[in-house]
């Protein structure tokens, strides 16, 4: 059997401005610096109309490419795209009053409640949304007295909910004792659940496939669902699926850091080619954790939070098609335990290993897709360009090679590289937001192939100094003849 | 991994105490206290930490 195809594949964002202050940061720095502070960040949050114009939420669901934006001035914020939709071939833009909607339609355990008065604007929004218009909107429409719910912010620690600075609902905590159970662990847990949902819809109407078809949904979300004895113990892909209506499907969550997606696709390739299951979908909600992460160094800057988005992606893996960019599982790098932590050992465990078992030279990859952040976000706060110190790295690895002189570094950043363009959501710039961009390249003649190389921060969790990666190797189909073995 | 120990660079950091902070994205903790440990400093504490 031929290896298996990315057949589709969906990229969402979700702007969620009011939520800012419930990011892991900038909550931290209102509860130690008080008003002042909240006033700032409120003082400095995009609208939506400003959020959906920005040139790197335009390439993220699709209608600009990647490279475009090396053709446009930074800041990106000062050059908008006048007139730009919200919807995009791979995905869309998502206003907070639509989210908070579907996070309540998410909600099974009635955690969230909005205010009867806000109530029916927020079922409207679904209605008007041929995704959800047949959901059961009732339970949207259930809206609580305002006094309630004031009341349960004020006795219960449960958390307010705004809408351009009004409250309009609360979110509850679920257990009087479990830090896993709190109201800011169960938000951050259901808007990972909301988004991952939007991406799944996405995906699967790219693809053009029933719900009932999925066998198997692999979630590869940041979250931690579970309570107090079993923290992370997860359940987010099924809570996705049974959203979508993926009956036929079981799942599971595969945690890897920001590089979950890559080893959930990993996962997803080898049970589509041992023949266990035919389509599974790899799904990645939103963090909540990371909004607002560098928002210090933006009021510094006095400009906009940028980090108000959260990302959603998804991708179906299924049996080869004849035509769908193949995952060549010869061509899976990984960075072993014993490989040594310099960035080197790191690029040369990635990138080099599998090219080598490929016969092919660094400069053989039409384009590599690596931690996609974007630097507008990160240098402002002192935090660098990492895509371009990635692909500085894979440049300084084919000099060594001999393949380009070492003036010929950045001409490889400009040809076999590509501008970070992804909200700073951990497991969502890590390679995989350029699939969309990749799978088009390889359907028609742009790319032949793509390198996506994704790192992951084990270090963090502090069970070891250890860092992590994987990379996986896309190549044009070219049909069913190439396909026998 | 670890440098050879030749020269003066064994001993440029001999006796001192050295506290190790990485980055994901630039040169790692452990990659960073190889070299201190080479150039005969006593690592009392090492950590990586990720910007994004």
């Amino acid at each position: 059997m031929s290896d298996p195809v990315i057949k589709a594949c969906s990229h969402i964002l979700v702007h969620v401005p009011d939520f800012v202050r419930y990011g892991s940061k900038p909550s931290r720095e209102i509860e130690n610096g008080g008003k002042p502070v909240s006033s700032a960040v409120e003082a400095h949050l995009r609208t939506f109309r400003e959020a959906v114009e920005y040139p790197p939420n335009q390439v993220f669901i699709g209608n600009l490419h990647p490279d475009c934006l090396n053709g446009i001035e930074q800041p990106w914020r000062s050059h908008p795209v006048r007139g730009a939709s919200r919807l995009g071939p791979y995905g869309e833009i998502m206003a907070e009053e639509t989210f908070l909607a579907l996070m309540k339609l998410a909600d099974d355990f009635d955690l969230l409640w909005i205010d009867k008065d806000t109530a029916p604007a927020l079922r409207d929004k679904l209605q008007d949304d041929p995704f959800w218009n047949d959901a059961n909107l009732e339970k949207v429409d259930t809206g609580r007295d305002m006094v309630r719910i004031l009341e349960r912010i004020e006795n219960e620690r449960s958390l307010p909910l705004y809408q351009e600075g009004r409250i309009v609902g609360c979110f509850h905590r679920h257990h009087d004792q479990d830090d896993a159970l709190k109201s800011s662990v169960l938000m951050e847990n259901l808007m990972a659940k909301a988004s991952g949902t939007l991406a799944l819809k996405h995906v699967l109407k790219t693809a053009d496939l029933q719900p009932e078809e999925i066998d198997l949904l692999l979630n590869c979300s940041e979250e931690a669902v579970g309570d107090r004895y079993n923290r992370g113990g997860g359940g987010l892909a099924k809570a996705v699926g049974e959203m979508c209506g993926c009956i036929n499907a079981t799942g599971c969550d595969i945690k890897a850091f920001c590089v979950g997606p890559l080893y959930a696709l990993l996962h997803a390739c080898g049970l589509v080619k041992s023949g266990v299951f035919k389509r599974i979908v790899v799904v990645g909600g939103g963090s909540l954790a990371k909004i607002g992460m560098k928002f210090r160094g933006h009021l510094a800057k006095d400009m906009p939070i940028l980090e108000d988005v959260l990302g959603g992606i998804a991708f179906l893996v299924t049996v080869d098609d004849g035509k769908s960019p193949r995952v060549r599982l010869d061509g899976i790098g990984k960075h072993d335990i014993g490989s040594g932590s310099s960035q080197q050992n790191i690029m040369e465990s990635l990138v080099l290993g599998p090219l080598d078992r490929m016969g092919k030279q660094v400069t053989d990859v039409d384009k590599y897709a690596v931690e996609l952040q974007n630097p507008e976000i990160t240098e402002t706060a002192g935090s660098g360009n990492v895509p371009l110190a990635n692909y500085r790295m894979i440049g300084a690895l084919a000099v060594l090679r001999g393949e380009i002189g070492r003036a010929g570094i950045d001409r490889f950043v400009l040809d076999h590289g590509m501008p970070g363009f992804a909200p700073t959501q951990g497991h969502i710039p890590a390679a995989v937001p350029f699939l969309g961009h990749a799978i088009d390249g390889m359907k028609g003649d742009a790319l032949q192939n793509t390198m996506f190389v994704a790192r992951g921060s084990l270090f963090l969790g502090r069970m070891t100094q250890l860092s992590d990666g994987l990379s996986v190797f896309l190549e044009k189909n070219r049909g069913w003849a190439d396909a026998l073995p | 991994m670890l440098c050879p120990k030749k020269g003066k660079e064994s001993a440029m950091f001999k006796g001192k105490k050295v506290i190790v902070f990485g980055e994901r994205d630039g040169v790692p903790g452990p990659a960073i206290a190889a070299c201190m440990k080479a150039a005969g400093a006593e690592v009392v504490m090492t950590a990586t930490e990720c910007f994004v």
